[in-house]
């Protein structure tokens, strides 16, 4: 930090501008709400002081006009403080679509990052400027929130669900990144860094981390190792549902429901086979909560989404 | 005065709930105050008294007050350092656990409405007692039986997952004493119910002949609307405990999602109780100020009826806002759109209480004397917290201060700025009433200014702090955030000395202040009509209520000038 005190956090984001503005109009609008009242009954309190003489008659009891409108005009006031707000957080739900998907497991006191290239770092997390980054989180154990405050974002990361957080960073630096729910006895130790690089460094940085294979490959390698390949896989015997072309396609299920097959529905098809059966398929999927961790189970789902753009083989 | 005396009647004998009959050697009893029929253990342990239970809650809470003070005070200690060299990690996370825990139930709860709740209401409508003195005295020993939980667990280590309790960390992977936790607030919440429910009944049934519902004080009508909360949300609370214990104990699955739970529904439920009981807080916080400043101002409270409703709006709409605590949980976008504009909606009753103490000032005849001071103090603490209210009900602005210090200051100026404020305004303004005596006006003057401005200078740096990312429950930190935390610290010293000032007065007052006699405020109300400190059973004879509240109208004729 440069002063002593500063009074804005650094700001890495558009996004972050703007939250920065409505905070700023908002304030000032509170501050005009308030103002008249801190401000009269200073001037009453010296007025009307008890034993001062002063003009006392026709004091109001009430005044229903006067009642309505200080009850109504702020509120029509602040109504439009939240349709601006309410815009900013509907933007912060609508990813687009060509964003560079990073995967977030937390688990006590650590964040881990898997990037698409297979590259891995823990309470550090690289990206790129000018370029949109969707996260999307699972937590191993309680529940964590990822909070980065120069983008004025943070989002809780669930046990058992995927949530995701996206942004676009516009300066090239270095942030905080903290947990900011609490996770217990190390919490307030589960932070790290953001680092926003420029695309050149970012593409640097990739050719400089260590890593075997791409996110997808090491995917297709838990698939053969852990026998996934077995029943899903071209020359199975057992009928499986075909995961080619699968990613992001309607699902029926057993009892008539339709699912869509995204991150979340994969997710819980592997670890809690049981709760939702693709229907004509027998459920003879056995459960991998116990074999495969979260960071696994994102490289399974990053070969499974490799395949979405495959056509199904013959069925089985 | 605002009431005639009437003979007693057939009517005015069955009004005294818990003294079926009345001999002609109990109304010279009756004349014997409070504090002087019965001297023995037994007298104060086994009262049916309301203003004796009264007293018994106000030496707990005040107890359990500075219990929670001492864990707040360790905490701002160990802040000074951003390496945090007081405490370790799970020292502090105990720490301010207890400070949450103790504060919400075990203070803020019970703090207004069960010390001068329970001592003025029947005074106020003009009751003997409440209508279930005995349900009042097993609801004190409720309290205590969860208070002595609460020691137990402080003295065997402690607890380790906030006063909020979120699963699965509470119910799965905590090391602390939860399940002694939540059988302490489990408990605890069944004394809020019966004072709840004690309250409700006492208004509809024991009013004094005349005692219309246009003519109860705004004290009485925000605790009704505080009992309202107490009995329909605090059952929530003890059934989300017991799902806890049960996932905990049995491993039922029920929150975690390893065993097949899902954690936000904890959430869901917790705050369903707990924000309406943000609101058990500070309504009747509310009730006392409107009390405060109508006596000080002279006047009838602006707007009447506009105060009374807004308090039974408060109660209903904060039914309906739980949602904003979980803008960032993963709650749906839509849910939290409706959570967010609800959120607004009931600050507007807020408002309108703030803007009719503002207009009830205006041609007054204004004393500036503690209880004011007081009731100004809270005004302008409450105003700051209820417009930061409505910056966190921004959802944009939501999504990055949520969990941050900015949450942390904003609550503490509703509850500590607000309650705490109102409590010892309500505790300088009804002190000659419930001991007889006055205490020195100068020394309470200088706490209310200490008390306003050691709270801004403890709390005002943790919205700046929360803006520039400090999240909460933080033991470590950036060393960037080191000074705004020592100002914090020292504010807190300069609060800690201000709250221990009345103390010291106050008791003085008892052996030496000057009698204060029936009414040393010149108020209107039924309490001020009878002796200071009041006789056993209240009134003589049950009064017969003629005018509206807050009748100034004699005195203003007087000396205006």
């Amino acid at each position: 930090m440069s002063g002593v005190i500063d009074l804005w956090p650094g700001r890495a984001s558009v996004h972050a501008a703007q939250v920065d503005t409505l905070l700023s109009g908002f304030t000032a609008l509170i501050i005009a709400l308030s103002v008249p009242v801190f401000a009269l009954i200073v001037v009453f309190a010296v007025r009307y002081r008890r034993g001062k003489p002063a003009d006392r008659t026709h004091p109001m009891n009430r005044n229903v006009w006067l009642e309505v409108s200080w009850a109504v005009v702020p509120f029509l006031l602040i109504i439009g403080f939240f349709v601006w707000s309410l815009m900013l957080f509907v933007d912060l739900h609508r990813p687009p679509a060509d964003a560079v998907q990073i995967d977030v497991v937390a688990k006590r006191w650590m964040w881990k990052f898997q990037h698409p290239g297979g590259q891995r770092e823990i309470d550090e997390l690289h990206v790129p400027v000018g370029t949109a980054v969707k996260l999307v989180m699972t937590s191993q154990d309680v529940i964590h929130s990822l909070f980065i405050p120069a983008l004025r974002v943070k989002q809780d990361v669930l046990p058992g669900r995927y949530t995701t957080l996206w942004f676009t960073a516009d300066r090239a630096g270095r942030y905080a990144l903290a947990c900011a729910e609490f996770c217990g006895t190390d919490h307030s130790t589960m932070r790290g860094t953001f680092v926003a690089l420029s695309k050149a460094d970012f593409a640097r940085w990739l050719a400089e981390s260590d890593t075997d294979m791409t996110l997808a490959a090491a995917g297709a390698e838990i698939f053969r190792s852990r026998g996934c390949s077995g029943c899903h896989g071209p020359a199975a015997t057992v009928h499986a549902p075909p995961l080619e072309g699968l990613y992001g396609k309607p699902v029926p299920l057993q009892g008539g429901e339709v699912a869509t097959a995204d991150d979340q529905y994969i997710r819980d098809s592997i670890l809690l086979p049981q709760s939702q059966i693709a229907a004509g398929y027998p459920p003879i999927m056995p459960t991998f909560r116990n074999i495969l961790d979260e960071e696994q189970v994102a490289k399974l789902l990053a070969y499974i989404k490799s395949l979405a753009t495959e056509s199904p083989k013959e069925p089985r | 005065m605002t009431v005639s005396r009437s003979a007693p009647d057939d009517r005015s004998i069955e009004m005294g709930a818990g003294i079926s009959e009345k001999t002609v050697a109990e109304t010279a009893e009756e004349r014997i105050s409070y504090l002087r029929a019965g001297h023995t253990l037994r007298s104060w342990f086994f009262t049916t008294d309301h203003k004796r239970i009264a007293l018994l809650y106000l030496v707990s809470v005040t107890f359990f007050f500075f219990i929670g003070g001492a864990a707040a005070a360790l905490m701002r200690a160990d802040l000074l350092t951003p390496e945090g060299d007081l405490l370790s990690n799970e020292g502090y996370n105990r720490a301010f656990t207890l400070h949450g825990v103790i504060m919400v139930w075990f203070f803020l709860i019970p703090s207004i409405p069960n010390v001068f709740g329970n001592f003025l209401l029947p005074l106020m409508i003009g009751a003997r007692d409440l209508a279930f003195p005995r349900l009042n005295l097993i609801s004190w020993y409720v309290y205590m039986v969860g208070g002595l939980f609460t020691v137990f667990i402080l003295i065997t280590g402690g607890v380790d997952t906030g006063w909020t309790f979120y699963t699965p960390l509470s119910s799965m992977f905590a090391n602390g004493n939860v399940v002694l936790a939540a059988t302490a607030i489990f408990v605890v919440g069944f004394s809020s119910i019966m004072t709840g429910l004690n309250f409700i009944v006492t208004v509809h049934t024991l009013r004094a002949p005349g005692m219309t519902w246009g003519r109860l004080p705004l004290f009485v009508w925000s605790h009704y609307a505080t009992s309202i909360i107490l009995v329909l949300a605090t059952p929530v609370l003890t059934i989300s405990l017991v799902l806890i214990a049960a996932e905990r104990l049995f491993g039922i699955g029920i929150f975690d999602p390893a065993l097949g739970g899902d954690p936000l529904l904890y959430q869901h439920l917790f705050w369903f109780y707990s924000h309406p009981a943000v609101y058990i807080m500070v309504l009747p916080a509310l009730g006392v100020t409107s009390e405060l400043v109508a006596a000080a101002a002279r006047k009838p409270v602006f707007g009447y009826w506009f105060v009374a409703a807004s308090s039974i709006a408060i109660a209903l709409v904060g039914f309906l806002v739980w949602g904003h605590h979980m803008f960032v949980s993963g709650q749906s976008m839509y849910a939290s759109a409706v959570f967010s504009f609800l959120s607004l909606v009931v600050a507007v009753p807020s408002g309108i209480k703030v803007y009719n103490w503002t207009a009830t000032l205006y041609k007054g005849h204004i004393s500036l004397d503690p209880p004011f001071l007081f009731a100004m103090g809270f005004i302008g603490l409450f105003v700051v917290g209820g417009l930061t209210g409505l910056i966190l009900a921004m959802l944009a602005v939501d999504v990055h201060v949520h969990d941050t210090y900015f949450v942390v200051a904003h609550f503490h100026y509703i509850m500590v700025g607000g309650t705490v404020s109102a409590f010892f305004g309500a505790l300088h303004y009804w002190w000659p009433k419930i001991t007889g005596r006055r205490y020195s006006i100068v020394w309470g003057s200088l706490s209310a200014v200490f008390i306003f401005l050691g709270f801004n200078l403890t709390f005002f740096p943790q919205f700046l702090l929360g803006y520039l990312g400090m999240p909460r429950r933080y033991h470590v930190y950036d060393p960037g955030f080191q000074v705004l935390h020592v100002l914090s610290s020292a504010g807190a010293t300069i609060l800690g000395v201000a709250y221990l000032l009345p103390f010291a007065y106050l008791f003085y007052s008892l052996r030496n202040g000057e009698p204060a006699g029936p009414n040393p405020w010149g108020a209107t109300g039924l309490e001020w009509t009878v002796a200071s400190p009041p006789p056993k059973h209240n009134f003589e004879t049950i009064p017969v209520v003629t005018r509206p509240p807050y009748d100034y109208e004699i005195e203003q004729e007087s000396d205006a000038g």
